[in-house]
């Protein structure tokens, strides 16, 4: 799960992350008001969408007086902001983060990440923040600086003293870089985040070190025990398809195809993503149905896959380990009855009582076309969807 | 031989008298696998499906000699339970669970380290559908009757799609040694290279079919030790070529977050290793008969 920056920021600061003071706003009148309530002179008005690369997209803007502010929030909110992050649609603007303006001396990049290889979590810092992780692995790999924490001890102040060495930090700086490092491993540990990430961290012109821009995502497993976590949940930011389906239980992905898919295990699942791509379609959504589906939730999953008003067509692929074939086909059968389905519809149905399954397609007399292979599953769903279009 | 699992393999249920766990544990005796008894703190003492019932896996092993532990754990206490299980001396426990929290795999495989090498527990999975050898036992969910006993080792990340590639296999009689499923988590316990290294080793396989998906670094991995270990030959598939980058596909680690985790680039890395690539997931059947000769 993804947050906002300024939740990200609200956390941090728990931890001891020194950050710009700064507020929310939902209307062009309170972020002016969050202006005097900060003081000073400049200001920077942040949208606040699940991306990065939100200054080039118009969502970032510095802003000298009230009138600027202003201005400023009325562009962005209820926005649309394109990034190479969000997709063609991009994400709405629902809310804004007004900060005081820093004074930058020197940009610093700070991320922690779950690295799959160490199995461990991973601190990655470079002297050369403000670009991406990826620009900076590409165009100046050699400032960047690595430390494996072990999960038995956690993070020891000599690492964090290493890493803000190794930046190039003044020997006055260094406390409060290591209070900033560590603070920032502390959260990433005790909220079960999968990653932080401070970019740029910035040293002021005063010699402080305070966190500009914050992302933090957290392990969707966790969060049964995170519900401090949970509850910072934007929907706004969300694909409306997933959220439809996800509120449902249902493990939906949307994609930008016309033939919807019902599948049970995420692998199979993929896999019959890519069939129809080969065959010639293109995938509407991935659903994983899961273990033990009861025909409810094959109902369920037609509503989700229906729900997408782009569907032409739809391919039910089970290969019933757990599952059981005749209540797969059931609660087909009563999806077809119960929703008027109209568009081409084709099951191919293996696995555990697979006869039963066949026989209840059979006898419903309904339009349902089955196959016996994921290849001629893939290759009658996309002539169905072609022949219909 | 086979690998992890035989007949005579005395099996541990953990979470034995739960819904799912009884559910399992039938289905596991009635293919003939050697269930010794379970796990179900509280109740130990009982009897559960003409079974001895442990309060403690400790207690269990010390009784029955367990040596294959399958934990039917709900997520939230899964780690507790593989820690309690490498603790207690069983040699391989299957992890069915999915949804165990990505820092408390950590902290198992961890802990796991606090063992000697020759005494540190196998652990398999989780998120994973478990491990049979076909005609002999599984400790597991898959539908047993999918496999043809033979000679093929599978290793899978994805459970239906391994079911898929043996279902194929068993329509052109190719028949299997030992199918692993290792899960679909994005920290696991064992990895491809793991189980090839088995494989390598078991002398009633002579192919292996690996089958693998976008996220991680572990096809990789295989690769480079396919490369430069392995005898027998090997065919891959990778699932997700259509899979947009940075969207976790319904596995926790199937997500593409850095170079070389893409199904294109592992396909790529793994034909640079001299791997045999199923090229859809419905070629499992006829490329692993071409690549047997």
């Amino acid at each position: 799960m993804d947050i906002h920056e300024y939740q990200a920021k609200n956390l941090l600061a728990k931890f001891g992350v020194a950050v710009p003071r700064g507020g929310i706003a939902y209307s062009p009148e309170q972020a002016a008001y969050r202006c005097q309530e900060i003081g000073g002179d400049r200001w920077v008005v942040k949208a606040q969408i699940h991306s990065g690369a939100r200054g080039k997209a118009g969502g970032v803007r510095v802003c000298s007086s009230e009138s600027e502010v202003l201005d400023a929030a009325e562009f962005m909110l209820g926005r649309k902001l394109v990034t190479h992050q969000t997709g063609p649609g991009g994400k709405l603007v629902g809310r804004l983060y007004v900060e005081e303006a820093s004074d930058i001396a020197q940009e610093i990049y700070l991320g922690f990440v779950l690295d799959r290889t160490e199995e461990r979590v991973v601190v990655v810092a470079s002297a050369a923040g403000g670009m991406e992780i990826e620009q900076i692995s590409e165009e100046h790999p050699d400032t960047l600086i690595r430390s494996v924490v072990d999960p038995a001890v956690g993070m020891e102040p000599f690492q964090a003293r290493e890493i803000a060495f190794s930046l190039g930090l003044d020997a006055g700086m260094i406390p409060q870089a290591v209070k900033t490092i560590i603070g920032c491993y502390k959260a990433f540990r005790d909220l079960d985040a999968t990653m932080v990430e401070i970019n740029p961290l910035v040293v002021t012109g005063a010699g402080d070190i305070v966190a500009l821009d914050a992302k933090m995502s957290f392990d969707d497993n966790a969060l049964f025990r995170r519900p401090e976590i949970s509850e910072l949940r934007d929907k706004s930011q969300e694909d409306q398809r997933e959220t439809y389906a996800n509120d449902r239980g249902l493990n939906y992905i949307g994609l930008e195809g016309k033939i919807g898919c019902i599948v049970n295990g995420a692998g199979l699942a993929m896999a019959t993503l890519d069939m129809i791509k080969m065959a010639g379609g293109e995938p509407a959504n991935f659903l994983d149905v899961g273990g033990g589906a009861s025909p409810e939730r094959v109902l369920k999953s037609f509503r989700a896959v229906l729900n997408d008003p782009e569907v032409e067509a739809i391919l039910v692929n089970i290969f019933a380990g757990i599952n059981r074939c005749d209540w797969i086909a059931e609660g087909v059968v009563r999806a077809v009855q119960e929703l008027e389905l109209k568009i081409p519809l084709v099951v191919r149905l293996s696995g555990t009582n697979f006869e039963e399954g066949q026989k209840i397609l059979d006898d419903s007399g309904l339009n349902i076309v089955t196959a016996g292979s994921l290849a001629e599953a893939a290759d009658k769903v996309v002539s169905a969807w072609k022949a219909g279009a | 031989m086979s690998i992890l699992i035989n007949k005579d393999t005395p099996v541990l249920i953990l979470g034995f008298t739960g819904r799912i766990g009884s559910f399992h544990a039938q289905e596991m005796m009635e293919y003939g696998t050697n269930v010794v008894g379970g796990v179900t703190p509280g109740k130990g003492g009982t009897t559960h499906l003409g079974l001895p019932v442990f309060n403690t896996i400790k207690g269990a092993v010390a009784e029955t000699g367990a040596e294959v532990a399958i934990a039917f754990v709900p997520p939230p206490f899964a780690a507790d339970a593989l820690m309690e299980a490498a603790d207690a001396g069983i040699k391989t426990t299957v992890c069915i669970a999915d949804g165990i929290p990505a820092q408390d795999m950590i902290r198992v495989k961890r802990f796991m380290r606090r063992y000697k090498a020759e005494k540190r527990m196998r652990l398999i999975g989780p998120n994973c559908a478990g491990i049979i050898t076909p005609g002999e036992a599984f400790a597991g969910l898959m539908p047993p009757h999918i496999y043809l006993p033979g000679r093929v080792g599978i290793i899978g990340r994805s459970g239906t799609l391994g079911y898929e590639a043996a279902s194929q296999m068993k329509e052109f009689g190719i028949g299997v040694s030992s199918s692993i499923g290792i899960g679909g988590d994005p920290i696991n316990g064992s990895s491809f290279r793991d189980i090839l290294e088995l494989f390598e080793n078991d002398p009633d396989t002579d192919a292996v079919v690996l089958v693998g998906e976008i996220g991680g670094p572990q096809e990789a991995e295989a690769a480079e030790y396919i490369r430069d270990h392995m005898t027998k030959p090997v065919a891959a598939y990778i699932a997700g070529l259509s899979a947009p980058k940075g969207r976790t596909m319904g596995h926790a680690g199937a997500i593409v977050q850095a170079f070389g985790e893409s199904a294109q680039e592992k396909v790529v890395i793994l034909k640079d290793a001299g791997v045999t690539i199923v090229p859809t997931p419905s070629a499992f059947g006829e490329t692993v008969k071409e690549m047997l000769g």
